[in-house]
């Protein structure tokens, strides 16, 4: 029996997980997919949102502003990059100008730090590679970035290794009651719990709705990116944003904590929960309008595309409450849901501690998780002292990105366990450099194999029928 | 301090050594990050390499242990399973591998030869999902030929490439089933034989002017749409067609491997990709050199050993003392020239230079001018993109000019 169930495990789901884990509890996080950080969490504009965005007193503006106080905290805890580059929010024309001084009035409201409206030259002369048809600017110095499954992957660890259980390819099909629990089925499973927590980003709806909350409904909202190479990661050092319009908040460009160059999102409505698919015309659109902020973006050196989709709820807001006892929602979180997130995950913990949860701190808790990439950036000398104790440390595997064996074998050791080649590549960036695992992914393959005692065939890309391999063809 | 440091252990990096070897050169390393020498060709196990060099058909690794036997004869040193991290312009090289642990070498030369790596899918943004079963093509024939796995069953080959080719007949040959190769272009860009070879002979579709326009499956690939293309190369509306297949092999390009020489501060040619370089192979940075496909990529490895042998002999020269450079005269681009290898002259004895077209023409004139003046003309039945053209300069037609353009007369315009 648990104490809690959080159901997915997103952003959301593990940042509750984590909050949650420094207390005495049983806590289980249950996941439909074959690793940790799928849904919408994997896929979109990894802003830490300075918060100027949301309408006063809405939850999205209150937790944004709280979570991404938080946030720098959260990521040295966890070990996890995080760059406090600023925002711009750019304009031109007088329209944008009057927009941009709502922005500031309603971000000041909202309790936003340092904001203030440039100027044409000085905007330039902080982002030399903007269009010059520029005429003024929002800028946030307290806007961040940060990769939202590195911190997912972080946090889901963290409170692994402070307890917490991890269900994979758990997918909850009915949720029962019985006495003073909850059971939580899946086809092959059962789970039972005192309280649950409903983090299942667009399948939110489907879960609440299981539990016999239908008040409201998720609509997948479709963004497509496209990521350009490393050398293109200076390009701009703020992340750009458009003014606003009604159309939405248009195409952002921005640095990513990697050294990437991130633009997208586009913003469609679907119905399908499961349709990632890129389009024709919405990368086009992308490349359009970034084009049209930061002209010399050189498409030439994309290497890859993808598209995400956020979790948009038909109330306008967050949807965090209680519609039973000893159920919570933390639902319709899209944007500015990552930013939001360390605040959703404590208003989550106070409504369960509402709902009669006894909330008593551990005593060895541990808030503390090494950095997985501490490797890549230490010293030389400690590099070698390393690579001394164990020489998978001097073999490179991934050559864009530099990663070698030994980080990529600690990975595989290190809960959240990745179970497959994406899983590898969201927690060592092997695979993720320009040649998008052209090079290493036979490699890793084999490492992934023999760690895992399968053999290859077995091995996925990202779980499923995801098989890399058809047959083998040759006897050893 | 070590005289001379050769980068990649493949055709390029063995012949440079070699011929440094017999300049009388001796203090020379070569690194190669994989188990052993011989680069890509260990993996090019199909014949047809060698034909110039040797005068006869052997297989990537016959061809590779041609030279390999050479550099274990005359015992010249090698780093296996080492990766090269960064070169400084100091001529530092920063080095990793098991033993040695990460390890600076200084040296008096450099030979860059680190080869060319595909162009991934991300680089052409084709739409839809992005299912296990796509790969490029050269990752494919690691998995058959050196691994010994079958990446799957039913396949479309995008990009006519030799290597698309020579993988569409090697997974045919595994008992994969074809279903076509599709080329943006309105021409391949492999060599003739290849297409005979590799689909005729096995009736696999070559579909000129058609490309991906959309990849489909969740987890493995189920299938992918195809279209024609226009003049534009864009698809055109109404073309679409689905063809099923479980795998997506990509030829659709090779980059040369530059990232380390960005570190040195090498001036690189925005259109080969690779090092500006004068007629010895010398790069902007005195003293290093460059040779085979991180240089421009080659057609076929006969090429890559000759212009490696110049590199590994212009090291020699330079390490013996050679004079500095007499002159600089540049070679520009003119009308339907991509690129020329090299880019600068810097003495004035004759030279070779290697230079692509844009597109397909027949009937055409190869000229030389300096400003409007023609120095030289040569008629020529036909250019293709997927031949490098060689045209041999005499040192007269260097006497007294500062900058040479090369550029093709089309004949009927």
């Amino acid at each position: 029996m648990f104490d809690v169930a959080i159901i997915g495990a997103g952003v959301v789901g593990g940042m509750i997980a984590r909050e949650l884990a420094a207390y005495d509890l049983k806590i289980c996080i249950l996941e439909k997919e074959n690793d940790v950080a799928m849904g919408a969490t994997k896929a979109n504009s990894a802003i830490v949102h300075a918060g100027f965005d949301a309408k006063c007193g809405s939850l999205k503006a209150r937790l944004n502003v709280e979570g991404s106080k938080k946030m720098a905290q959260v990521a040295s805890e966890l070990g996890v990059k995080y760059q406090n580059n600023g925002s711009l929010v750019i304009g031109f024309d007088e329209a944008d100008r009057e927009a941009l001084q709502e922005l500031l009035e309603r971000g000041n409201q909202n309790g936003v730090e340092g904001l203030r409206l440039l100027e044409q030259e000085e905007v330039l002369a902080m982002e030399p590679n903007l269009s010059s048809a520029v005429t003024c600017a929002l800028y946030a110095p307290t806007g961040a970035i940060i990769c939202p499954y590195e911190l997912t992957v972080a946090a889901i660890g963290n409170a692994m290794d402070n307890g917490a259980e991890l269900k994979r390819n758990f997918k909850v099909t009915a949720i029962g009651q019985e006495d003073d629990h909850y059971i939580l089925f899946s086809s092959m499973d059962s789970v039972r719990a005192r309280y649950i927590v409903n983090a299942a980003g667009v399948y939110s709806d489907q879960i609440a709705a299981l539990a016999g909350d239908e008040s409201f409904k998720i609509t997948p909202r479709r963004g497509e990116y496209i990521l350009l190479d490393k050398e293109c990661g200076g390009l701009v050092k703020n992340t750009i944003f458009r003014t606003p319009s009604a159309k939405g908040k248009g195409i952002l460009v921005s640095p990513t904590v990697d050294g990437n160059l991130l633009t997208g999102p586009t913003a469609v409505n679907i119905e399908d929960k499961t349709d990632k698919t890129t389009t024709a015309e919405g990368l086009a659109q992308v490349m359009k309008e970034a084009i049209e902020n930061v002209p010399s973006i050189p498409y030439g050196k994309s290497i890859t595309s993808f598209c995400g989709l956020r979790a948009a709820g038909d109330t306008g807001d967050f949807i965090i409450n209680s519609p039973r006892p000893g159920f919570i929602n933390a639902a319709g979180i899209e944007s500015p849901g990552l930013s939001a997130s360390p605040a959703i995950a404590r208003m989550v913990k106070d409504l369960l501690a509402e709902q009669g949860l006894e909330l008593n701190e551990k005593t060895n808790y541990n808030p503390l998780r090494p950095a997985m990439h501490h490797f890549r950036e230490t010293s030389l000398e400690e590099k070698n002292a390393i690579i001394q104790k164990d020489p998978a440390y001097g073999q490179i595997i991934c050559r864009c990105e530099g990663i070698t064996e030994g980080e990529i074998r600690a990975a595989i050791r290190t809960e959240p366990k990745p179970m497959d080649l994406d899983g590898i590549k969201r927690r060592t960036r092997a695979q993720m450099g320009r040649c998008q695992g052209g090079f290493c992914s036979p490699l890793i393959l084999k490492i992934l194999a023999e760690e895992l005692h399968l053999p290859i065939e077995k091995i996925t890309k990202s779980g499923g029928a995801s098989r890399m391999i058809a047959k083998a063809i040759k006897e050893d | 301090m070590t005289d001379l440091v050769i980068i990649g252990g493949g055709p390029a990096g063995m012949s440079a050594a070699l011929a440094a070897y017999e300049q009388g050169i001796r203090d020379i390393l070569i690194l190669e990050r994989d188990s052993s020498l011989g680069g890509i060709l260990q993996q090019c196990i199909h014949n047809g390499f060698g034909l110039h060099k040797f005068g006869e058909e052997l297989t990537g690794p016959e061809y590779a242990w041609r030279y390999e036997e050479k550099v274990r004869a005359l015992n010249i040193p090698c780093k296996l399973n080492t990766m090269v991290l960064d070169i400084s312009d100091q001529k530092v090289i920063t080095a990793t591998n098991r033993e040695d642990g990460i390890f600076q070498i200084r040296a008096r030369a450099i030979i860059l030869a680190m080869g060319c790596r595909e162009r991934p899918r991300g680089a052409l943004n084709i739409a839809g999902a992005r299912p296990a079963g796509i790969f490029s093509a050269g990752t494919a024939q690691k998995l058959i030929n050196m691994e010994g796995y079958l990446p799957g069953k039913e396949v479309v080959i995008l990009g006519s490439g030799d290597i698309g080719l020579i993988m569409a007949r090697r997974m045919t040959l595994e008992g994969a089933k074809v279903h076509a190769v599709c080329e943006l272009m309105p021409y391949s860009g492999g060599l003739a034989r290849n297409i005979q070879q590799c689909l005729h002979d096995f009736e696999i579709p070559l579909k000129l002017s058609h490309t991906v326009v959309e990849i489909h499956g969740r987890e493995r690939l189920e299938g992918v749409t195809i279209a024609k293309v226009g003049g534009d190369r864009r698809p055109i509306p109404g073309t679409e067609e689905h063809i099923p297949c479980d795998t997506l092999l990509l030829s659709v390009g090779l980059i040369p491997e530059n990232e380390i020489s960005k570190s040195a501060g090498i001036d690189l040619d925005p259109i080969t990709g690779g090092a500006v370089v004068d007629q010895d192979r010398q790069t902007s940075c005195q003293g290093i050199f460059a040779c085979g496909n991180v240089l421009h990529v080659h057609d076929l490895v006969d090429y890559v050993s000759d212009e490696a042998e110049l590199a590994g002999k212009s090291a020699a020269a330079y390490l013996q003392g050679a004079s500095a450079p007499a002159c600089s005269i540049s070679l520009k681009t003119g009308n339907l020239v991509r690129y020329t290898v090299p880019q600068v002259i810097t003495e004035k004895k004759p030279v070779t230079v290697y230079f692509r077209v844009a597109d397909v023409r027949r009937k055409v004139q190869v000229q030389v001018w300096s400003k409007d003046r023609l120095l030289y003309s040569k008629k020529k039945a036909s250019v293709a993109p997927g031949e490098m053209e060689a045209l041999a300069l005499s040192a007269e037609i260097l006497d007294d000019v500062t900058a040479l353009t090369i550029s093709i007369k089309e004949e009927q315009a």
